[in-house]
C-alpha cells in the first residue's frame, strides 16, 4: 500500500512539474523517510501524548493531543522520592556497569588481539555464548550467590549481574576496534622508550576513542533496558525505574499519566548517549562485529 | 658499538625461520639485508632489536650480552615498511616522542626536532597530523623519530618499497647522505638488488633463513658464491642452465655448443650449472666468441625505458636485459648472443666454481667500471 502512495505521489509530482513547473516540497525518498518515521515514531507520541493527559482523558476516548494539558504527572515523579529513586537507582547502576566492563574489556580485548595463548580462539567464542545463554538461567544462582554475601539489594549487584552479557559484549567490540591498530604501532612505541601503560593511556586509547565510545554506549543501553535481573537482585535500596513503574498498578486500577511520563522520561538517558556517540556508531558495526 | 650475532636461531611453530646466523656489524657500517620475501629478514631485524627473542644464540652490543634484554633499554630506532606513526600526535610530537621519553629539556628537543625536520625536509609540516600527509612525508616522519634519537642500531624493514618511484630514488639518495656522517649501525632490508647496489656499504644475502654471503655490496655482487646468491643479487634473475665441459667443447643443456675457451679450459670434464646475467645477452654481437642462439619471443616485458626480453627456444629459456625499448612480436624468430667469455660457472651443488675475469665490475658506488682482474 506504501508502495502505491510512493508511485501515486510521484506521479503527481512529475505531473505538477510537467504543467506548472511547481515542484514537490520533498523527493520521494524523502516522502519514503517521512512516511516511515510517522509510523516509528506514532507510539512514542502516544507515549508522549498521554503522559500530558489526565487519567479521565486517557480513558475517557481518542483524542489525538492533550485537551487538558497538564504536567501533574511529570510532577508526582520529580516529587515522589520513590519514582526519581528509581531513576537515580537506574542510572546510577547502569553508570557504574559500563565503567567495569570498559575496565574489565580493555585488558582482555588487548591480549586477544595482541598475544596468541592456548585456546585464544575458543576462550574468544565462548565469551560470546554468554550472550547466547537467556538471562534468566542466571536468576536463581545470581540471586542465591548475592543473598549469601550480602550483596542484595545493593547497586553493584546490578552492575555486577549485567556484566554477564556486557563485558562479552565489550570485549568483542574492542577488539575488533584494537585489531584495526597496526602492532607496530605498539613496537614502535616500545622502541621510543614508553612503557606499557604509558603507551597504553597516551597513544593506545586515543586511537580506539571511537570504539571506546560505541562499546560504552552499547554497555549502556542493554544495562539500561534489561529488567528482569535488575528487579530480582533489588527489593528497595537498589529499586530501578522498570520495578518503580510497575508500582502505578494497584487496586483502584492504573495510573496511566504517571506511568507514561515515567516512560517519556526512561526514553531520554537513551537519547543523549545516542547523540554523544552518533558520529562513532556506524564505524562501530562496521569494525565491531556487533 | 658494534652488533655481533652468534649462532642465532630463531623457531616459530616448528618451523624454522632463522637459521644459525651469525653476523658482525662494525660501527658506522651501512648494512644491506638482501633476501626475497620470507627470507627471514624482518625476523633477524626483530631479533637485533629484541622485539623478539631467539630460540637460541645470542645477540652481543660491544661485546655485552643483550639477548634478553627488551627492546625498551636498548638503544635502537626502527623504520617499517608501513609507515608506522602515532596518528594522535602531531608531526612535531611525533618526531620529539623519543626525546621527550628521554627526558631532555625543552630547548634541546626543539632545537633537535627542528633540525631532523630539515634534514628530512618536512620542517613546514610540523604542525599538522601524520595521516593529512602524503605517503612520502608520512615515511620521512618515521624515519626522522627514528634518526633522532642518537641510537646505537637503526633498522630500516623496507622503509621505501610503499613509496613511488620516484620518492624511492629520492629518498634512497638522501639516506647515504645521511649516514656518512653518523656513528650508528644501520641495517636496512631489501628485497631489491638495484637498491643494495645502490646503498653501497655491506649486503648480506639471505635465503630461506640462513645467510649465505656476506661482504661488500659490490664484492657479494660481483663475486656470488653460490648459484642462489647469484639469482638473488640479480634483477631480473640470473639465466641459469645445466651442461657439461668435454676435452674441446661446451654444451649447454644437451643442445647448444660452443668450442671451449680459455676461461672456462681450467674447469675439466664434468657436468655443470651455468649461468649468464640477463644483461650481459645481447641482440648483436658484441665479440668475435659471442655464441649465437636462435630463439623465439615468449614476452617483451617493457619497464620504463627498459626491456625485459623473455625469449626461448626447445632446450633453453632465457631472459635479456636491455636498454631502450624493444618492440616484438609473440613467437618472433629472433637471435641473441651469449658472450661466452660472461659466464657463471657453478657445480652441481651450487657452488661457485668460476667468475668471469674479463667482466666489468661494479664498483662502490654502483657504477660499471673497466674490466678489474680478479684472482
Amino acid at each position: 500500500m506504501s508502495t502505491k502512495t510512493l508511485n501515486s505521489s510521484n506521479d503527481f509530482a512529475q505531473a505538477a512539474k510537467k504543467n506548472k513547473g511547481i515542484a514537490l516540497p520533498f523527493t520521494k525518498g524523502q516522502f519514503g523517510m517521512v512516511c516511515y518515521l510517522l509510523f516509528v515514531l506514532v507510539p512514542i507520541y502516544w507515549l508522549l501524548n498521554m503522559s500530558f493527559k489526565t487519567n479521565q482523558e486517557i480513558l475517557g476516548g481518542l483524542s489525538l493531543f492533550p485537551q487538558n494539558f497538564t504536567l501533574d504527572n511529570y510532577r508526582v515523579i520529580f516529587t515522589d522520592p520513590t519514582w526519581y529513586n528509581g531513576y537515580l537507582n537506574s542510572i546510577y547502576y547502569v553508570s557504574l556497569n559500563t565503567v567495569i566492563s570498559l575496565l574489565v574489556a580493555l585488558p582482555a580485548a588487548y591480549a586477544f588481539s595482541r598475544y596468541k595463548f592456548v585456546g585464544d580462539k575458543h576462550l574468544f567464542f565462548w565469551l560470546l555464548t554468554n550472550r547466547m545463554s537467556p538471562p534468566a538461567v542466571f536468576l536463581l544462582p545470581f540471586f542465591q550467590l548475592y543473598s549469601s554475601v550480602g550483596l542484595f539489594d545493593t547497586h553493584i549487584a546490578v552492575a555486577l549481574a549485567h556484566c554477564l552479557f556486557n563485558v562479552p559484549l565489550a570485549v568483542w567490540i574492542l577488539e575488533g576496534f584494537m585489531s584495526g591498530v597496526p602492532k607496530e604501532i605498539d613496537e614502535t612505541a616500545y622502541i621510543d622508550g614508553y612503557s606499557f601503560p604509558h603507551f597504553f593511556a597516551k597513544i593506545f586509547l586515543p586511537m580506539i576513542r571511537s570504539g571506546i565510545g560505541v562499546t560504552a554506549f552499547f554497555c549502556f543501553m542493554f544495562s539500561w533496558v534489561e529488567l528482569l535481573l535488575a528487579r530480582t537482585l533489588t527489593s528497595i535500596d537498589a529499586k530501578p525505574i522498570g520495578a518503580v513503574m510497575t508500582r502505578t498498578i494497584t487496586a483502584s486500577g492504573v495510573d496511566w499519566g504517571v506511568l507514561a511520563a515515567a516512560g517519556c522520561l526512561t526514553i531520554v538517558p537513551g537519547v543523549l548517549v545516542i547523540w554523544f556517540v552518533r558520529n562513532h556508531v556506524a564505524k562501530g558495526f562496521a569494525l565491531g562485529r556487533v | 658499538m658494534s652488533l655481533t650475532l652468534e649462532k642465532i636461531t630463531k623457531v616459530v611453530d616448528g618451523e624454522l625461520h632463522i637459521n644459525d646466523v651469525n653476523l658482525n656489524f662494525e660501527p658506522g657500517s651501512f648494512n644491506v639485508l638482501l633476501g626475497r620475501t620470507l627470507a627471514g629478514k624482518t625476523t633477524l631485524m626483530r631479533l637485533m632489536a629484541g622485539l623478539e627473542k631467539p630460540t637460541s644464540g645470542r645477540v652481543l652490543m660491544n661485546g655485552a650480552d643483550m639477548t634478553g634484554v627488551p627492546v625498551r633499554q636498548r638503544n635502537v630506532s626502527m623504520v617499517y615498511q608501513q609507515f608506522i606513526n602515532y596518528p594522535n600526535l602531531s608531526v612535531y610530537d611525533n618526531i620529539a616522542s623519543p626525546l621527550r621519553l628521554a627526558g631532555d629539556d625543552k630547548q634541546t628537543i626543539d632545537r633537535k626536532v627542528r633540525e631532523t625536520a630539515e634534514i628530512l625536509r618536512i620542517e613546514n609540516f610540523l604542525t599538522r597530523m601524520p595521516l593529512e600527509l602524503s605517503g612520502g612525508q608520512q615515511q620521512r616522519t618515521a624515519m626522522a623519530r627514528a634518526l633522532i634519537k642518537d641510537a646505537d642500531l637503526i633498522l630500516f624493514d623496507e622503509p621505501l618499497v610503499n613509496l613511488d618511484y620516484k620518492l624511492r630514488e629520492e629518498l634512497r639518495q638522501e639516506m647515504r647522505e645521511l649516514f656518512k656522517v653518523r656513528n650508528t649501525i644501520a641495517v636496512y632490508a631489501t628485497t631489491e638488488p638495484n637498491e643494495a647496489l645502490a646503498l653501497g656499504g655491506t649486503t648480506t644475502v639471505l635465503h630461506e633463513g640462513r645467510s649465505i654471503q656476506y661482504g661488500e655490496t659490490a664484492e657479494v655482487y660481483n663475486f656470488p658464491d653460490t648459484v642462489a646468491c647469484a639469482e638473488l643479487f640479480s634483477e631480473p634473475p640470473l639465466n641459469l642452465t645445466k651442461g657439461e665441459i668435454s676435452d674441446s667443447e661446451v654444451t649447454l643443456d644437451q643442445a647448444t655448443h660452443f668450442p671451449l675457451n680459455a676461461d672456462l679450459a681450467g674447469l675439466g670434464r664434468g657436468n655443470y650449472i651455468f649461468g649468464v646475467r640477463p644483461s650481459h645477452l645481447a641482440l648483436f654481437p658484441v665479440n668475435e666468441d659471442d655464441l649465437e642462439i636462435s630463439v623465439r619471443v615468449e614476452l617483451a616485458e617493457i619497464s620504463g625505458s627498459e626491456t625485459f626480453l623473455h625469449v626461448r627456444n626447445k632446450h633453453l629459456s632465457l631472459v635479456l636485459h636491455l636498454t631502450g625499448i624493444y618492440q616484438y612480436e609473440v613467437d618472433a624468430s629472433i637471435k641473441v648472443y651469449m658472450p661466452t667469455h660472461k659466464i657463471f660457472v657453478f657445480d652441481e651443488d651450487g657452488k661457485i666454481l668460476k667468475v668471469p675475469t674479463r667482466l666489468p665490475i661494479v664498483n662502490q658506488a654502483g657504477q660499471i667500471s673497466g674490466g678489474v682482474q680478479h684472482g
